[in-house]
């Protein structure tokens, strides 16, 4: 018995001993408002700042190399926070979201072909261009959804996907993840979109979907400057996007939206009351 | 007594569904008021269109020119008048270039084909070169052109020819009608490939569903050196890596090719339009395809121009009974699901399957329960679920490490998967990725 507990004991002992000099011998020195920074951030790792997660970057605002208003997801708060660790101007960013810029769920857009496969929407655009007869409307498989690390995006019982202004961070993960470039970052304050994908022309979009852009110009009629239409897609010019509401009720096919006054139909997500709220405001 | 017949590790046997048409004869389709010849047929660059609208051509005259070696060109199926050339709907399912024609009835020859009294006295590289101006592309589905097949390496020699006659496919008979009717031109076309070859070995692999066949080129080649062996009725038995397994009873090793073991793999068809190229000049503008399935009126073996739109096959085999669920261009294994009647057949359309709504089981995906059958019926010896979940993870360099490159998409694992999850799609979406990602380094 006696034996047994010294000679653990000793093993424990002399292993203490071992790791004590081992901590000491191989310090790593780290400075200070690294740990700071790092601590400062999201912890979200996305990547939208670039740098290989939030490690990375905090190293690199550190050694100067980074701005610290390249952590969208942070938004103010956080590049405030940074630049104050780091005693350097914080310079404002622009605020972010991505929004998905279609409005055709089941019941709207017509199916090129009934599709059973992956539910993955890069897999689903492989066969025949996407099972949608709309060349960039939403497919609905939810391939963003998966890529967002911020649970920020849903599907709509429809099958359409819908982008959470408040919960968006504008890392820009869906974007690089959607097969039909949808998805698109416009900036926070711009409530007003043009919710359509597709360059088809007005005959033939109106074949496949009841809520397409039909390049009809009555928008930029509307509202001269606020509307630019190219290559038969409308979208807001966000330069001038306090002034693009005035079309929304325009519209024939009510395929511009105002996100103030909610989002597309099916979705989960409360409208917006007060616009441009997002996180920052926390 | 009975001698175990020669097969390959792993597979299945789906119903052969092979009874409509197997006795049918090959009849000739006639010309359709238009025929679209996609620039696109053959694995490889797109050929270039050499004609314009308003253009009238001769048949047999080229129309699309080979852009590099991996090419071939693509000739007119008849003469007539060139109407467009733009994007029409292909077989792929995507809206591809192709040459529209409006056959003038008169189906004229331009020059009259240039024959050879005896082809015995060409070498090698000037019947390889027939064959590739003739746009001959392998007929057994995946259209690669056959003079790339022909022009090995010189460090690799080849010393073993195979003869695919296997059609493992369910509903497919054109092969098996092309061996019982044509057996001369197969011949023929067997003796050029194995001179342009060089080599000593020359077995023609036929399933034992085909006992017809079977005696018919036996019968043919005796006196002769050209095996023909009788194989065990498996599917996918007429894959390549798998013909070579149950003929030469080596394996093809993975990333490698045929050619490594010094055999090359030639489908019945293909040996026919050879044939045709050498002796008679003629360019790939017909093939055999099978027109079967629930939904049509009279099945059949057909002679088809290339550039044929399926709907005027389908009119005049007496149109459709029922409401059509499904086309597929190609078997019901490996084929490719269509949109609609309008995709021309083109020189890979090995059979055109119609199917009535209600024979097309649509069943949807539920959880993998692990059982094991995708892996034990995997010719390549994959795990197919694993690299199916290692896809949907967007794990692709895992899906890479357990071999996803080595699956041959023959779709055994997704016929077998009792919970119905689309593993060749998936498997084949981590190809995809993986090689992109290979571009990118």
């Amino acid at each position: 018995m006696l034996e047994a507990i010294l000679s653990i004991g000793g093993i424990g002992l002399t292993a203490a001993v071992a790791l004590g000099l081992a901590a000491k011998k191989f310090a790593v020195e780290v400075d200070p408002r690294e740990l700071a920074v790092l601590e400062a951030l999201p912890g979200a790792n996305c990547g939208a700042c670039g740098f290989p997660g939030c490690g990375g970057f905090a190293k690199a605002l550190v050694e100067g190399k980074a701005n610290p208003n390249a952590c969208t997801p942070g938004g103010q708060a956080t590049v405030e926070r940074i630049a104050h660790i780091l005693g350097v101007a914080a310079t404002a960013a622009d605020p972010q979201v991505a929004v998905v810029l279609c409005q055709g769920d089941n019941p709207r857009a017509a199916l090129k072909y009934r599709y059973l496969g992956m539910a993955d929407c890069n897999a689903a655009q492989r066969i025949a261009e996407g099972p949608k007869q709309c060349p960039g409307g939403c497919l609905g498989l939810g391939s963003c959804v998966r890529a967002c690390p911020f649970s920020a995006i849903e599907i709509t019982g429809e099958g359409l996907a819908v982008i959470s202004r408040e919960l968006c961070t504008g890392c820009t993960r869906c974007v690089a993840a959607c097969p039909r470039g949808v998805i698109r970052m416009t900036p926070l304050a711009a409530t007003v979109h043009v919710l359509c994908n597709s360059h088809d022309k007005g005959a033939q979009v109106r074949k496949y979907c009841a809520v397409g852009c039909i390049a009809c110009h009555i928008c930029a009629k509307t509202v001269p400057g606020a509307y630019v239409v190219e290559d038969f897609l409308a979208r807001v010019d966000y330069e001038h996007r306090d002034q693009a509401g005035a079309a929304v009720e325009k519209c024939p096919t009510h395929c511009i939206r105002d996100f103030a006054q909610g989002y597309p139909p099916g979705s989960s997500f409360a409208a917006p009351t007060v616009p441009v709220a997002g996180k920052s405001a926390a | 007594m009975m001698k175990k017949l020669k097969t390959f590790r792993g597979g299945l046997h789906p119903s052969e569904h092979k009874e409509q048409t197997a006795h049918l004869a090959i009849e000739d389709c006639p010309l359709p008021e238009e025929l679209v010849i996609p620039l696109s047929q053959h694995i490889g660059a797109p050929a270039e269109a050499c004609v314009a609208k308003g253009e009238r051509v001769a048949k047999g005259q080229l129309i699309g020119r080979a852009r590099g070696f991996v090419s071939v060109p693509v000739h007119a199926s008849t003469s007539g008048e060139v109407l467009a050339v733009e994007a029409r709907p292909h077989p792929s399912g995507k809206l591809l270039p192709a040459v529209v024609l409006r056959p003038d009835g008169e189906d004229a020859w331009g020059e009259a084909p240039a024959s050879v009294a005896d082809y015995r006295e060409l070498g090698a590289e000037e019947l390889c070169e027939r064959i590739r101006a003739a746009g001959v592309v392998g007929l057994g589905g995946a259209a690669f052109p056959t003079h790339v097949k022909l022009s090995p390496p010189p460090e690799k020699p080849i010393h073993t020819l195979l003869i695919n006659g296997v059609e493992c496919e369910p509903y497919l008979t054109a092969d098996h009608r092309l061996m019982l009717e044509e057996t001369a031109r197969l011949l023929a076309g067997i003796d050029i490939l194995r001179r342009a070859l060089g080599a000593r070995r020359v077995c023609i692999g036929i399933e034992a569903n085909k006992p017809d066949a079977i005696a018919r080129l036996e019968e043919a080649c005796r006196g002769t050196d050209v095996e023909v062996a009788t194989l065990a009725v498996k599917y996918p038995q007429g894959a390549e890596k798998q013909l070579i397994s149950a003929l030469v009873g080596r394996e093809v090793p993975s990333g490698g090719l045929p050619m490594d073991l010094g055999v090359v793999v030639q489908n019945v068809g293909t040996a026919a339009a050879v044939a045709d190229a050498v002796l008679a000049g003629k360019p790939l503008i017909e093939r055999v395809t099978t027109l079967t399935g629930s939904a049509l009126a009279r099945p059949g073996n057909l002679r088809v121009r290339i550039g044929t739109p399926l709907r005027h096959l389908v009119a005049w085999r007496g149109g459709l009974t029922g409401e059509l669920a499904k086309i597929l261009c190609g078997g019901p294994m490996m084929g490719a699901a269509q949109l609609s009647l309008d995709v021309p057949v083109v020189r890979g359309t090995s059979g055109v399957l119609l199917l009535r709504e209600g024979d097309v089981e649509l069943r949807r995906e539920s959880a993998c329960i692990r059982c094991g059958r995708c892996v034990r019926a995997c010719p390549s010896f994959l795990m197919p679920t694993t690299i199916a979940a290692y896809a949907r993870l967007e794990r692709f360099e895992a899906a890479e490490q357990f071999r996803a490159m080595d699956c041959i998409e023959c779709g055994c694992c997704t016929y077998i998967c009792p919970a119905a999850i689309p593993l060749v799609q998936a498997v084949r979406h981590a190809k995809l990725a993986i090689l992109a990602r290979r571009r990118k380094l």
